[in-house]
């Protein structure tokens, strides 16, 4: 085992499954880079089968929204159960992403998905966004991690959980008929934060009107059930006239939109915003100048090619200092612990899962929940406070508890941690009163803690 | 905070179910009446803090800054005019003046090194050496208890203990809020992140935040707050409650295993106040709710060994506290316990008699204490004990006379 094997398994990839820094060892950056591909495995729902496309969830909400119009107002019952079968739909995706987490042979790609579904924040905060959310990552991110930026960012910008999260849904140009006729108007949310947060950045160049203008370029932008993706265009309600973005004339159609989506994900400004959050979450808190530079120029070079960007962090010499860069952040913490026990495995799997989730809810982070487009935060300062870090120390007291009698916590510490295990930690492991009490030192210390 | 903590551990509980079968209580009805309980107490405990030889002469020598005292504030409780127990033992001095405790010294499996691994796998699993056995010998003793429905015997635990794990099957539980990690283990965390400032600070701070919301909760009127108002961290009651509810019902199991850490008091282990008597004292209290939970019928048939995997240095270290060694104390109570006694085979505390010079000497065999046990309280025959039980334990004679009829 070497040690940039095992840096490899948890720097890049989400902890250590029995025998993979032996694999990672011979090749650490090769190992990394064939996990790329051009799209990210898909995930499997508890019991087998396959998840719905976005189009037919559309259909189901519509359904749900005409049944719940035939009940009286006011009958309670009827909604209880509405929210409960959309709640169903949420969480039974994402106890599918969380096992692949626990279980995938190409950590580094689901490290990636994660990266960009945060990048490209979709929460269950607004309520509707829930039907969707799962489909988002599956459609709209995991095909394209290795695929180019601009590919990715025109699936985010026209997925129908995107539309309905960032009320492109009720955005209605004034001038459009839809607009003469009702009097409603147009709602920059998705605009504005289409180049604040996914491509330009908060100082990317662009002003208030420019805002207004991709806002009126995106009206008419919304949801039609008889797509298979969920995804219309509707005339009706996209501001005529055309509009100037950025200096840019743009024609008053799809293909208007759809060109003015391409021009930011390829503008210097993304380049620059998307090198930074990269080198953030996968080289250090701060990045070193010449790590951000690097990948800029990668993206800029390559046409934002993503698997040239993954692979450039890996080659960076300054992702790859001994001592742990990164925080993990509750998902990556619970999803190590289990990677390094082997679960979940047994006949109660599905239950070990909603057991993980339920234990990274409770430490403060779950999938495409946040409270902001912002995501979850990607600086380890975010999951160091005390509650936080006392609720991780139970938990691996938790964890310690529930394993055989006879099981061997040296033994999964050297073949989990390789060395990348602290002379400290062993001691103490060897010291510890039980099996089950080093098994959770080692869940508790710093090197586990921390990628 | 307490919401999410519970929320947290709750959602733990599946966890657990990938090694064990779960808790079932639909008991069928189990032969005998009695119960036995088997405490384990893993990380060493000092017997000479927990059972004072206060009437040795080399005793406050040797023992420095650890000695109790005789009398005063958090003077000990004499038993014997020797003996004494812990001022924190308040509940088990209560049962030795009922004559329902026998007091065990320079007792010890029959493992001699230092390793604490090793120690318990040969004080559950019943061999001469680690790892000889791969069971444990209460689960070999239930088939001669007639407890093999899988319904007569509990652990309170997540899985079982080496203790009670083997062919026949046999029930876990644990309560619904789990108990917070003990003192000693949190200490363990924090001297790992001795380096890491980040994590220093915010577990210092939470620890420190934690006390101060446990001292506003505590009640001082409370008869379990003995020296050092026990319970903050890793609280025993509600395992030993629970195992005493469970014990009470008719068709309930009629044997049970206990565990509880924190007794590795390497450094800073404290006398008649500090850690390791906060530690006795939740020990205290929880086989004092454990009796109470039980009733008094129950209670009067039940037999409790509590033992630990070896005992410690006989002198205190430099950092407070003392080290692995060998022998120590064990305890036998319960309603039908003949006690009222000490029981040890004392040799002073000259280096002559130590151990290596060092550590108390093993003058009975524990498996001694557990054959006792098992053949005068659950009724099981000499000839199993001496074979599937506790193999190659001749060297063991059966200790007499620790049941009342």
């Amino acid at each position: 085992m070497s040690l940039e094997g095992a840096i490899a398994v948890h720097r890049f990839g989400l902890g250590s499954r029995p025998g993979e820094i032996e694999a990672a060892s011979q090749d650490p950056r090769g190992w990394l880079v064939a996990q790329i591909g051009t799209g990210a495995e898909q995930p499997v729902p508890p019991g087998g089968g396959v998840y719905p496309d976005c189009g037919t969830l559309v259909r189901q909400e519509q359904d749900m929204i005409a049944a719940r119009r035939a009940f009286k107002a006011g009958d309670t019952e009827a909604q209880k159960k509405q929210a409960g079968g959309r709640l169903k739909i949420f969480t039974d995706e994402m106890a599918g992403r969380f096992n692949l987490g626990f279980v995938t042979a190409r950590p580094f790609a689901e490290h990636l998905v994660w990266f960009w579904t945060n990048h490209f924040t979709v929460s269950t905060t607004a309520g509707r966004t829930l039907n969707f959310c799962g489909a988002f990552e599956r459609e709209a991110i995991r095909p394209y991690i290795g695929d180019s930026f601009e590919t990715m960012l025109l699936a985010v910008a026209s997925h129908p959980a995107m539309l309905v999260y960032l009320n492109n849904v009720a955005s209605i140009g004034p001038h459009s008929r839809a607009g003469e006729r009702s009097g409603k108007g147009r709602n920059e949310n998705l605009g504005r934060e289409l180049m604040e947060l996914y491509s330009l950045g908060v100082d990317g160049g662009y002003t208030q009107a420019d805002v207004i203008a991709l806002a009126n370029i995106l009206t008419g932008w919304g949801l039609d059930p008889r797509a298979p993706s969920g995804f219309g265009f509707f005339p009706n309600r996209h501001e005529p006239g055309g509009q100037t973005l950025r200096g840019k004339r743009y024609g008053d159609d799809l293909r208007g939109g759809i060109q003015a989506v391409r021009d930011l994900a390829h503008d210097p400004h993304t380049a620059r915003h998307i090198a930074t959050k990269f080198a953030t979450t996968f080289i250090a808190d701060q990045p070193s100048p010449q790590s951000v530079a690097r990948l800029e120029a990668v993206f800029n070079k390559s046409g934002g090619n993503l698997h040239a960007l993954a692979a450039a962090a890996v080659e960076d010499p300054a992702a790859w200092t001994p001592a742990p860069a990164k925080m993990r952040s509750p998902v990556e913490y619970v999803t190590a612990g289990y990677r390094l026990l082997g679960l979940p495995r047994g006949d109660n799997a599905d239950q070990q899962i909603r057991a993980a989730m339920g234990s990274a809810r409770a430490m403060g982070e779950f999938p495409m929940t946040a409270s902001s487009p912002n995501g979850w935060p990607l600086v380890s300062d975010a999951w160091v406070g005390p509650d936080a870090v006392l609720n991780r120390i139970e938990w691996a007291k938790q964890v310690g508890a529930r394993m055989p009698a006879n099981f061997n916590a040296a033994a999964l510490a050297d073949a989990g941690m390789g060395p990348l295990l602290s002379p400290a930690t062993r001691t103490a492991m060897a010291r510890a009163e039980t099996q089950g009490d080093a098994l959770a030192l080692l869940i508790s210390s710093p090197e586990f803690q921390r990628r | 905070m307490n919401f999410d903590r519970r929320t947290l551990l709750k959602s733990l509980t599946a966890i657990s179910a990938f090694t064990m079968a779960g808790a079932r209580f639909a008991f069928a009805a189990t032969p005998g009446d009695r119960r036995l309980v088997v405490v384990i107490l893993r990380g060493a405990l000092d017997g000479l803090a927990a059972v004072p030889p206060h009437g040795d002469k080399d005793y406050a020598g040797i023992r420095g800054d650890l000695a109790l005292q005789t009398s005063g504030t958090g003077a000990l409780h004499d038993l014997d005019g020797f003996f004494g127990l812990h001022p924190a033992f308040t509940n088990l001095k209560g049962l030795y003046d009922a004559k329902q405790l026998i007091v065990f010294h320079n007792i010890c499996s029959p493992y001699r090194d230092r390793s604490h691994f090793d120690g318990q796998n040969v004080l559950e699993a019943g061999g001469t050496s680690p790892h000889l056995l791969q069971d444990g010998w209460l689960n070999r003793a239930l088939t001669p208890m007639g407890l093999t429905s899988g319904e007569g015997a509990l652990a309170i635990a997540q899985t079982p203990p080496l203790m009670l794990s083997g062919k026949v099957q046999t029930a876990s539980w644990m309560p619904a809020v789990m108990p917070t990690p003990d003192e000693l283990f949190l200490n363990q965390v924090r001297a790992l992140y001795a380096n890491d400032p980040a994590l220093k600070a915010s577990l210092s701070s939470a620890l420190a935040l934690q006390a101060s919301a446990q001292g506003a909760m505590d009640d001082p009127s409370s008869k379990n707050m003995q020296p050092g108002k026990g319970g903050a961290y890793g609280d025993l009651t509600p395992l030993f409650q629970g195992a005493g509810k469970l014990l009470a019902a008719p068709a309930g199991p009629r044997v049970a295993t206990l565990e509880a850490s924190g007794w590795d008091t390497h450094v800073a282990e404290g006398a008649a106040d500090g850690q390791l008597a906060r530690r006795l004292a939740s020990l205290d209290a929880a086989i004092d709710a454990m009796r109470v939970a039980m009733g008094p019928d129950v209670w009067n048939k039940t037999a409790v060994v509590m033992a630990t995997e070896f005992g410690r240095t006989v002198h205190p270290n430099g950092s407070g506290g003392t080290d692995h060694g060998t022998g120590g104390a064990a305890f036998l109570f319960g309603g039908a316990v003949a006690g009222g006694r000490v029981e040890a085979e004392w040799v002073g505390l000259g280096s002559g008699a130590l151990k290596d010079g060092r550590d108390q000497p093993a003058r009975t065999d524990l498996r001694a204490l557990f054959k006792g046990v098992l053949a005068e309280q659950m009724a099981v025959p000499s000839g199993a004990l001496e074979t599937t039980v506790f193999p190659d334990s001749a060297a063991a004679p059966v200790i007499k006379g620790l049941i009342g009829t």
